[in-house]
C-alpha cells in the first residue's frame, strides 16, 4: 500500500534513535583526542632513522650511504655525508651523515626508503599527530628529531623488529667469525712466518 | 473534577502568567499608552522566545539526527554540546559578507530581511495559550497564509538578485514548489474553517476545546481531519523546504540553492528565517488540528495551556527532524507528480467529505461512511499511481 515503505523506514531510524542510546555497539564512534584505538602494526606515516646503545647521535645504523636518497621519488630526504669516520655496529669504520633532513610536507610515505636500506637504519613511524603552525621549517625533520631508538622500533612494529634484530645479529655473528677466522689466519701465517724453514723460497713453490 | 480552590487557583495564575507579567508591568503607565506599550512588549517576547527555540533546535536536530544515524552529534561546545548555537552565532557574525560584483546590491540585501519581517508577521495571529494572541484578527488565517505567501517573494529576490545560475535555478525550483503546495495547504485549512465557520483561529481553538468522556474534539480525531492534517503536514513541509522536499537547495546539484551567494550573517537570517516559518507552520497546524493550547485530557487542564502549546509545536518539530532523518530527496518531476496527482485530489476530495460530515448530523453513520470513503479513496489512489508507476520504483528503459 503507498505510504507502507515511508512507515517502515521511520520505525526504522526510530530503532536507530532509541537504540543508540542503550546498545554500546551501535555507537562506533570513537572519540579521538581523548579515546585512541592502537595503531595496527603494519601502519605507516613518515620514516624516521634506528639508533643502537644509549646516545641518539652517534649510534646512529645509517652510514650516510645515500641510496634513500636517490632512490627517493619525491626526493624529499637530503643527506650530508661526513668527512671522518666512525665504527659501526660491527666494528668497521664508516661514515656518518653529518646532515639528515627529511621534508614531510613532501614525502608521500611511500616507504622505498626503507625497502632499499641495506643498513636497516631507516623505518617508517607511526606517529602522525605532526601538525604545526610553521609550515617550512617545522614540517623539515632534521637529524635529532629522525632519530629514535631501537626499543622505540620493537614497540611500535615488534615482529618486523625482532626480525631486523636476528638479521644484524647472525650478520655479526658471521662478521666476527670472519673477523676470528682472519684472525686465526693471520696467527697462523705469522706462526708459520717465525718458524725456520728448512728450504730457502727459491727452492720450489706449492 | 474536583480539585482544591489552591491548586485551582495557582493553575490558573501559571496560566496566565506572562498576560499578569505584562499587566503587572504596563499598569505604573498612564492609561493611554498601556495597549501599544502592551503590543510592545509582546513583540519582544516573541521576538526573543522563537529564535531562541530555534538556537535549541539546530542542537537537537544535530544531535537527533546523529542518534539516527548511530553517531553522537555535536557535543564539544559546552555541557553535551548545548553552547554550540553560540559558537555558531559568532561564527556567522564575524564571517565577511561577501555581495557578488555584478549582483543587484538593493535585492540582494533586502532578501533575508523580508523573509525574516515576514515569517515573524505570522506569529501576530497564532494564539500560543488561553488569552495569548499578539492579534485576534478576525480574519487570522487568512493574514497567516498572506504573510506566508509572501516568504516565497523573498526566495524569487535571493536566487534572481545574485546573478548565479544555481541561485536562479534553486528560486525557481523553490517557487514552483511553493505554489504548488501552497494550494493544498491553502485547501487542507480550508476544512477546519468550513466545520468552525469562521476564519478566526482563536474561535477555531475554542470549537475544539470541548470534551466529552474527558476526550477532546481535536479536528484530527475525525476522518476529515485526519486527512486533511496529513496533507497539511505534507504540504507544510513542501513549504518549508524540510527533507524529503528540499530541491530548492538540493547541495548535491545545486551548492546550496537560492542562498548560494549568501555568507556571514544573511546566510544566518536565512537559516533562522526557514525554522522560524517551521515554528509559524507548526503552530498552525496545531492550532487547526491539534486543538491549539488545549490538553489532550480534560484532566490535564491544570497545567498551563501555553506548555501544551509549545509541547505540540516541539513535537511538530520532532517529527520534521525525524522526517529528514529517513526520507531521500525527491526529484523534481516526482514532486510535481505528488503534489498535483495525489495530494492535490484527495485534499479536494477530503473537502467534500467534510461537507457530507457537516450536514449529515450526528450520529455514527458519519463516521462510518467519511471513513470509508476515505479509505478506499487513498487505497484505490496509491494502486493505480502505483500501476502507471508514478510512485513505483523507476524502471530504466535503456540502461539496467
Amino acid at each position: 500500500m503507498l505510504g507502507e515503505g515511508i512507515l517502515k523506514g521511520m520505525a526504522e531510524t526510530a530503532r536507530n534513535f532509541a537504540g543508540s542510546y542503550v546498545s554500546k555497539e551501535r555507537l562506533t564512534t570513537v572519540e579521538y583526542p581523548e579515546q585512541r584505538i592502537p595503531t595496527v602494526e603494519n601502519a605507516r606515516v613518515f620514516p624516521f632513522l634506528v639508533y643502537d646503545g644509549p646516545d641518539s647521535q652517534s649510534g646512529l645504523r645509517c652510514v650516510a650511504c645515500q641510496i634513500c636518497e636517490k632512490e627517493c621519488p619525491p626526493k624529499c630526504i637530503f643527506i650530508d655525508k661526513s668527512a671522518d669516520k666512525k665504527p659501526d655496529y660491527v666494528g668497521k669504520p664508516q661514515f656518518y651523515p653529518a646532515k639528515f633532513d627529511i621534508d614531510i610536507s613532501v614525502c608521500m610515505s611511500c616507504q622505498i626508503c626503507v625497502e632499499v636500506c641495506p643498513f636497516e637504519a631507516i623505518k617508517m613511524d607511526t606517529q602522525f599527530e605532526l601538525a604545526t603552525d610553521d609550515r617550512f621549517g617545522g614540517l623539515l625533520l632534521d637529524r635529532e628529531q629522525l632519530a629514535k631508538s631501537n626499543e622505540y622500533y620493537h614497540s611500535i612494529h615488534p615482529t618486523e623488529a625482532t626480525e631486523v634484530d636476528s638479521r644484524l645479529a647472525e650478520e655479526k655473528a658471521k662478521a666476527e667469525a670472519k673477523a676470528t677466522a682472519a684472525a686465526d689466519a693471520a696467527a697462523a701465517k705469522a706462526a708459520a712466518a717465525s718458524t725456520p724453514k728448512p728450504n730457502p723460497p727459491a727452492a720450489g713453490g706449492d | 473534577m474536583a480539585t482544591s480552590p489552591v491548586v485551582e487557583n495557582l493553575s490558573t495564575n501559571l496560566d496566565q502568567i506572562f498576560i499578569i507579567t505584562r499587566d503587572w508591568l504596563t499598569h505604573f503607565l498612564p492609561a493611554a499608552w498601556r495597549p501599544a506599550v502592551d503590543v510592545v512588549l509582546s513583540v519582544v517576547v516573541i521576538v526573543c522566545v522563537f529564535p531562541g527555540l530555534f538556537a535549541l533546535t539546530t542542537v537537537f536536530e544535530r544531535k537527533g539526527l546523529g542518534r539516527i544515524q548511530n553517531r553522537l552529534g555535536p557535543n564539544r561546545t559546552g555541557p553535551f554540546g548545548f553552547f554550540q548555537p553560540i559558537a555558531d552565532g559568532i561564527k556567522s557574525l564575524t564571517k565577511e559578507d561577501i555581495v557578488p560584483a555584478s549582483a543587484d546590491g538593493v535585492l540582494h540585501f533586502l532578501a533575508p530581511v523580508i523573509l525574516v519581517v515576514a515569517v515573524f508577521m505570522g506569529f501576530a495571529v497564532l494564539p500560543m495559550g488561553r488569552n495569548m494572541v499578539l492579534v485576534d484578527m478576525d480574519a487570522g488565517l487568512l493574514f497567516f497564509f498572506a504573510m506566508g505567501a509572501s516568504t516565497e517573494l523573498s526566495v524569487f529576490m535571493a536566487g534572481w538578485s545574485s546573478r548565479n545560475k544555481y541561485s536562479l535555478l534553486g528560486a525557481m525550483r523553490a517557487i514552483a514548489q511553493m505554489i504548488s503546495y501552497e494550494v493544498v495547504l491553502l485547501l487542507s485549512s480550508v476544512s477546519v474553517v468550513m466545520i468552525t465557520g469562521s476564519l478566526r483561529l482563536t474561535k477555531i481553538v475554542d470549537a475544539q476545546n470541548q470534551y466529552s468522556y474527558g476526550l477532546p474534539h481535536w479536528y484530527i480525531f475525525t476522518p476529515w481531519g485526519l486527512a486533511a492534517f496529513i496533507m497539511y503536514a505534507i504540504a507544510a513541509t513542501a513549504e518549508t523546504n524540510r527533507s524529503p522536499f528540499d530541491l530548492p537547495e538540493g547541495e548535491s546539484e545545486l551548492v546550496a540553492g537560492y542562498h548560494t551567494e549568501y555568507s556571514g550573517f544573511k546566510f544566518a537570517l536565512f537559516f533562522l528565517g526557514e525554522y522560524l516559518a517551521m515554528f509559524s507552520i507548526s503552530g498552525l497546524g496545531t492550532t487547526l488540528f491539534l486543538g491549539g493550547w488545549s490538553a489532550p485530557l480534560e484532566v490535564f487542564n491544570v497545567v498551563p495551556s501555553w506548555i501544551w502549546f509549545f509541547g505540540k509545536v516541539m513535537m511538530s518539530i520532532f517529527v520534521f527532524i525525524w522526517m529528514r532523518g529517513t526520507l531521500p530527496r525527491l526529484r523534481q518531476d516526482q514532486l510535481m507528480n505528488f503534489a498535483w496527482k495525489f495530494v492535490l485530489p484527495f485534499t479536494l476530495l477530503d473537502l467534500l467529505v467534510t461537507a457530507m460530515w457537516r450536514f449529515m448530523g450526528e450520529g455514527w453513520l458519519r463516521w462510518v461512511v467519511s471513513t470509508a470513503i476515505l479509505a478506499g479513496a487513498y487505497v484505490l489512489m496509491g494502486r493505480v499511481s502505483m500501476y502507471r508507476q508514478h510512485f513505483a520504483p523507476r524502471k530504466y528503459r535503456y540502461a539496467d
